[in-house]
C-alpha cells in the first residue's frame, strides 16, 4: 500500500485516535459535575395564634430594620452592611448577666443577657429589594456561624461547619453520624438561632 | 458488474477506521452543545442574589422550586411588567402556591413529605412584598422548610 505513493509521507495509523477521543469523552463525562443549588436554609414559623407572647426585654432584642431604599437601621442607629456582622456578633456574645461562661463579649449590662435570651428581629419594608434582604440574612447567619465555629473549635477541635458537612455527607457511616449528632445539638444549644421576622410594614 | 470483479483472491481489504474519531468527536460536540442543565424553561428573569453563608441543596427529589421575577421581555405584553412567580413552567398567582405544594407532595413518596424543602429562586430585584406573600402561602400549607437559593459570592465589599 505504502509503496504506491512513493513520494508522499507514509500514512499514519489513525486507528487509535478513536480510543483517545473516547478517553477524552469519558474523562469529561466523569469530571463534569452538574452544579448543585445552594442557598440559605431557613425554617418558617408555623401559623398559630400566640395568645400571650413571651415577654422579652428590650435589651435582649437586636432590631434590624431595612427600609425601602435598602438602608439599615440597627437598634435605632443607621448602619452600614459591612458593620452588621460584627455588631450582631457583639450582641450575641455579650453575656450581660454573667451566666454565660463561654461568652467573650463586653459583658455590657445594657446589651443582651445571654445568647439563649438574645433575639434578632428582622423587619423589612414591602418595597425592600430581595437582594438587600438576602445580604442581611447572610450577615446574620454568618454571625451565628462565627460564634458556633469558635465554640466548636474550642470544644471539639473542629469547626461547626466541618461537623455539619460531615453529618450531611452521604459517605459518612451511620455510626459516625450518631456520634456527631449530639455534638451539633450541643453547639446549637450554646448559640441558638433566634431570628424572628416581623410582618413587613405596609405603607 | 465485471468492473467490480477484477480483484480476485486475496484478503478482504481492511475498513479504514480513520474517520471513526471524527464521528466520535462529532457526537461529543453535539452532546456538549445540546446539553442544557436546566429542568424547566423560565419565563421570568432570574438572576439570583449572592451570599456566602450557604448550604448545598442536595437530593433533588426532596426539593421543589418556586421562581419569582419580572417576566421576560417577550412575555411582557402578555403578563405585564410586574414581578410574577413561576410554578413548574407557567406563570402563576401567589394563590396557586397552595395547590402546587399539595400536588408536589402527592407526587412524592409519603416518607419524604416532612423533609420536603422549598427552594425560592427569586430575582434580586424583586420586592420583599411578593416574597412575603409567598412565605405566607407556604406557612398556610405548612411547607416550612425553605431555602433562599443564591449564587456563591461575597455580599460586602
Amino acid at each position: 500500500m505504502a509503496r504506491k505513493n512513493r513520494a508522499g509521507a507514509p500514512e499514519v495509523n489513525a486507528g487509535s485516535m478513536a480510543d483517545i477521543a473516547f478517553l477524552l469523552l469519558i474523562f469529561f463525562l466523569v469530571t463534569t459535575t452538574i452544579q448543585t443549588d445552594q442557598g440559605i436554609n431557613r425554617k418558617l414559623p408555623p401559623i398559630e395564634d400566640v395568645i400571650d407572647p413571651p415577654e422579652i426585654k428590650e435589651k435582649n432584642i437586636f432590631t434590624v430594620l431595612i427600609n425601602k431604599n435598602d438602608q439599615l437601621l440597627v437598634d435605632d442607629r443607621p448602619m452600614d452592611l459591612n458593620d452588621l456582622r460584627q455588631a450582631a456578633i457583639d450582641f450575641l456574645d455579650n453575656g450581660g448577666d454573667g451566666t454565660c461562661a463561654y461568652c467573650k463579649g463586653a459583658r455590657d449590662v445594657t446589651s443582651s443577657d445571654n445568647p439563649d435570651k438574645a433575639v434578632i428581629s428582622l423587619q423589612n419594608d414591602a418595597e425592600t429589594s430581595y437582594e438587600a434582604y438576602i445580604s442581611v440574612q447572610n450577615e446574620l447567619v454568618a454571625a451565628y456561624y462565627f460564634l458556633r465555629d469558635r465554640e466548636c473549635m474550642a470544644k471539639y477541635g473542629k469547626t461547626f461547619r466541618e461537623l455539619e458537612a460531615m453529618f450531611d455527607d452521604p459517605k459518612t457511616r451511620d455510626a459516625q453520624r450518631e456520634k456527631i449528632e449530639p455534638l451539633i445539638k450541643d453547639i446549637q444549644a450554646l448559640f441558638p438561632q433566634k431570628l424572628s421576622e416581623a410582618e413587613p410594614k405596609r405603607n | 458488474m465485471s468492473k467490480f470483479k477484477k480483484k480476485k483472491g486475496g484478503d478482504v481489504p481492511a475498513i479504514s477506521t480513520a474517520s471513526l474519531p471524527d464521528i466520535v468527536f462529532m457526537l461529543l460536540f453535539f452532546f456538549m452543545v445540546a446539553t442544557v442543565m436546566k429542568d424547566n424553561d423560565l419565563k421570568i428573569q432570574n438572576s439570583l442574589p449572592k451570599a456566602d453563608q450557604v448550604t448545598k441543596l442536595e437530593k433533588k427529589d426532596r426539593v421543589m422550586f418556586i421562581f419569582a421575577g419580572k417576566p421576560h421581555e417577550k412575555y411582557r405584553s402578555q403578563y405585564g411588567e410586574g414581578a410574577r412567580i413561576q410554578l413548574n413552567d407557567r406563570l402563576s398567582d401567589v394563590s396557586e402556591i397552595r395547590n402546587f405544594v399539595l400536588a408536589e407532595r402527592a407526587a412524592r413518596p409519603p416518607e419524604l413529605e416532612n423533609v420536603l424543602t422549598t427552594s425560592l429562586k427569586v430575582d434580586k430585584e424583586v420586592k420583599m412584598g411578593l416574597v412575603t406573600e409567598i412565605k405566607q402561602e407556604l406557612r398556610k400549607v405548612e411547607a416550612l422548610k425553605i431555602n433562599y437559593t443564591t449564587n456563591q459570592g461575597k455580599v460586602t465589599n
